[in-house]
């Protein structure tokens, strides 16, 4: 897929967050490197996984995406037109069709308005008024994601955090949008809930063509829900692939390492394989290591690896960016 | 008594204004040594609950327990439901000990870590000092913390999650305990550190012939490191066996949900998950008979109207395997999404 044909595309996006330095005579400022130069292209209707451990920079991907963070450079293109640098009110139109849905349900919602409130919202904000009134729509929404309409008036503090979820869902999708980045959605959920709320994504997947960007640590489940998967490492991304190849032909070491962490639901998978061990913790994203951010902890690390970043390259079915690849 | 650990009948209780919460519901549970113990659940199933009254560190003025939780020590055998508190202090972190979820909220940030580990041996060795700050160093080298006699001096702040999940096992280790309560100890960790932490804890095991109680809600982890496994739903435990017992040949309909609720990585086609429909109930007013009765998909083929009569009893499938379930064995559930493994 090219970037002319992809629905969204993002080029060379960087996002640097600024920090003091300590030190009294030392103002220089650090720069914390969250997203380090990524590019990706999304077709319309696809799922692509983005998973990565803790401080990968895979939350500020998805929220500079929406520019909900602006990025420090690179390019945003939606619908082949550049949005990198739209003013908001010229923004707010696409906010219809690009949303968002967050990791912690009980954060994500207002506590002092009612489900209906909170659902009707993005109506009211873009002026636009359904067929057959709000409530109506607001109702069918509900039933749509599998909540009673009838708790219309109810306040959040009444739900579940898997119904929670499912409002933030249905606020989320109140647009018809095109583009949703789901944010960690089941993280907080548990097992036989989450469940619930992965076949949810997928049925409006499947039913109105959503094009999904799906961030979470949980590989199973990424693995599960994406057509693609992007795996990041301290604000770069070391592999895209097909997702059912990821598992059996894994071409980046950080991604085998990853792949043989996660524990399975099976005692004899776990009994028999061999874990990868990574040595030693994540480099700070404000120093990270010279060439190949991965070198520091990979066990195929050779001189190279340390002076030079290797380039995205076509390796089977995957992109991957490694000197020194599967 | 042969095993590190008794548990039998279990109750746990908090009185609210709104009716009792009944935590745990008659549990009964063994722990050997050198072997792990899992107890699975979801939120609100009773497992934390269950793993403070092990340690004593429930509230007594808010909590009603009752049943016994048999421990030895040498050659005297302390019960921490019925015994006094005195007895109990006088164990906890000498013959068991725990480490817990979050180990950020679990060091004091005022104190270097030396010292709180060799407080932790302090307590059981009082006035023993130059011996206490040698065993800090020598844990914290066990569990794999890079020049320990440097990094006692440090403050938890200085370490990062996994690290600091090491000092809180070399802190459970300083008096060599008997039993070790693992409450989600990879929780907060990502995959990656999860690893090192549990073939740490495996290593460890080993070495001290150690029973673990991991309490988890993670299906991965249990298959990687448990002997046997208690299910628990609403404060009951619902289905007990070993490892295998319960991954390849589990008879309670909410093991068999459970496991076909969690996304597996697969090659090829991918199959829809099959969710449990609903969600758990609340603990002050729980549903009558089985309280999963609610949720179960299969209630159809249990003798009409026994699932909300009365609550099964835990019945034996094999001599170690028991699970809790009105349908007639030949009728329960299968696991349908298991592809690799299994027998």
């Amino acid at each position: 897929m090219s970037t002319e044909t992809a629905l969204f595309s993002i080029q060379n996006l960087t996002k640097h967050f600024p920090v003091k330095k300590s030190g009294v005579f030392n103002n220089q400022k650090a720069l914390v490197k969250a997203v380090d130069g990524i590019s990706l292209d999304i077709a319309e209707g696809e799922t692509v996984g983005i998973v990565g451990e803790s401080g990968c920079g895979k939350t500020t991907a998805g929220r500079s995406f929406l520019k909900l963070i602006e990025p420090t450079s690179g390019k945003i293109i939606y619908k082949g037109e550049d949005i990198t640098n739209l003013k908001p009110g010229k923004m707010r139109p696409l906010r219809a069709e690009l949303q968002i849905i967050f990791q912690d349900p009980y954060s994500a919602l207002n506590p002092r308005q009612t489900i209906g409130n909170i659902i009707s919202a993005p109506f009211e904000i873009q002026g636009i008024t359904p067929d057959g009134g709000v409530k109506k729509e607001v109702q069918r929404l509900m039933e749509r994601v599998g909540l009673n309409p009838e708790h219309f008036n109810r306040y959040p503090h009444e739900f579940s955090g898997g119904q929670r979820q499912r409002i933030g869902i249905a606020r989320a999708i109140a647009l018809k949008p095109k583009f949703v980045v789901a944010d960690e959605p089941v993280s907080a959920l548990d097992v036989s809930i989450q469940a619930q709320v992965i076949n949810l994504l997928e049925d409006l997947k499947r039913e109105d063509g959503i094009t999904i960007v799906f961030i979470a640590h949980d590989l199973s489940v990424v693995q599960h829900i994406s057509d693609r998967v992007v795996v990041m490492y301290l604000g770069k991304i070391m592999e895209i692939s097909d997702s059912n190849n990821l598992y059996s032909a894994p071409r980046h070491p950080y991604t085998k390492a990853l792949l043989s962490a996660v524990p399975q639901a099976d005692p004899h998978i776990e009994r028999t394989r061999e874990r990868i061990i990574l040595s030693g913790d994540l480099p700070s994203p404000m120093n990270p290591p010279s060439g190949c951010v991965f070198s520091t902890r990979c066990w195929k690390a050779q001189d190279i690896c340390h002076s030079k970043t290797p380039e995205m390259v076509q390796v089977g079915q995957s992109q991957v960016a490694c000197h020194f690849p599967e | 008594m042969t095993s590190l650990l008794e548990i039998s009948n279990l109750r746990v209780s908090f009185p609210t204004d709104d009716g009792d919460v009944h935590a745990v519901d008659n549990l009964s549970l063994t722990l050997n040594a050198g072997e792990t113990v899992a107890i699975v659940g979801e939120s609100g199933s009773g497992k934390t609950v269950t793993s403070l009254s092990v340690m004593g560190l429930h509230n007594p003025r808010s909590t009603k327990l009752s049943g016994s939780i048999k421990i030895p020590d040498g050659d005297q055998v302390i019960d921490v439901v019925n015994d006094d508190a005195e007895k109990v202090r006088n164990m906890r972190g000498r013959v068991m000990s725990m480490i817990f979820q979050d180990p950020m909220s679990s060091l004091h940030p005022y104190f270097r870590i030396g010292k709180q580990l060799a407080e932790a041996y302090l307590v059981h060795n009082p006035g023993k000092k130059e011996e206490a700050r040698k065993r800090t160093v020598e844990m914290l080298d066990l569990v794999g913390i890079p020049e320990p006699a440097k990094r006692a001096k440090d403050y938890p702040h200085q370490f990062s999650g996994g690290m600091r999940q090491r000092v809180m096992i070399a802190m459970a280790l300083m008096n060599t305990p008997r039993v070790l309560i693992a409450d989600e100890p990879t929780t907060a960790l990502d995959v990656t550190v999860q690893a090192q932490i549990l073939t740490l804890m495996q290593g460890i095991q080993k070495e001290f012939n150690m029973g673990i109680l991991l309490i988890t809600h993670d299906l991965g982890v249990v298959a990687a490191i448990a002997d046997r496994v208690s299910v628990m739903y609403a404060g009951n435990i619902v289905e007990q066996g070993s490892a295998d017992d319960i991954f390849y040949r589990p008879m309670a309909p909410y093991t068999v949900g459970l496991l076909n609720s969690v996304p597996k990585i697969t090659y090829g086609e991918k199959q829809r998950l099959q969710s449990i429909a609903g969600q758990p109930p609340s603990l002050i007013n729980l549903p009558s008979g089985c309280a999963f009765s609610p949720r179960c998909t299969y209630i159809e083929n249990a003798p009409a109207g026994s699932c909300a009569a009365t609550l099964p009893d835990l019945v034996g499938v094999s001599s170690s395997h028991v699970s809790r379930c009105h349908i007639p064995e030949s009728d329960r559930p299968q696991v349908f999404s298991h592809v690799a493994g299994g027998k």
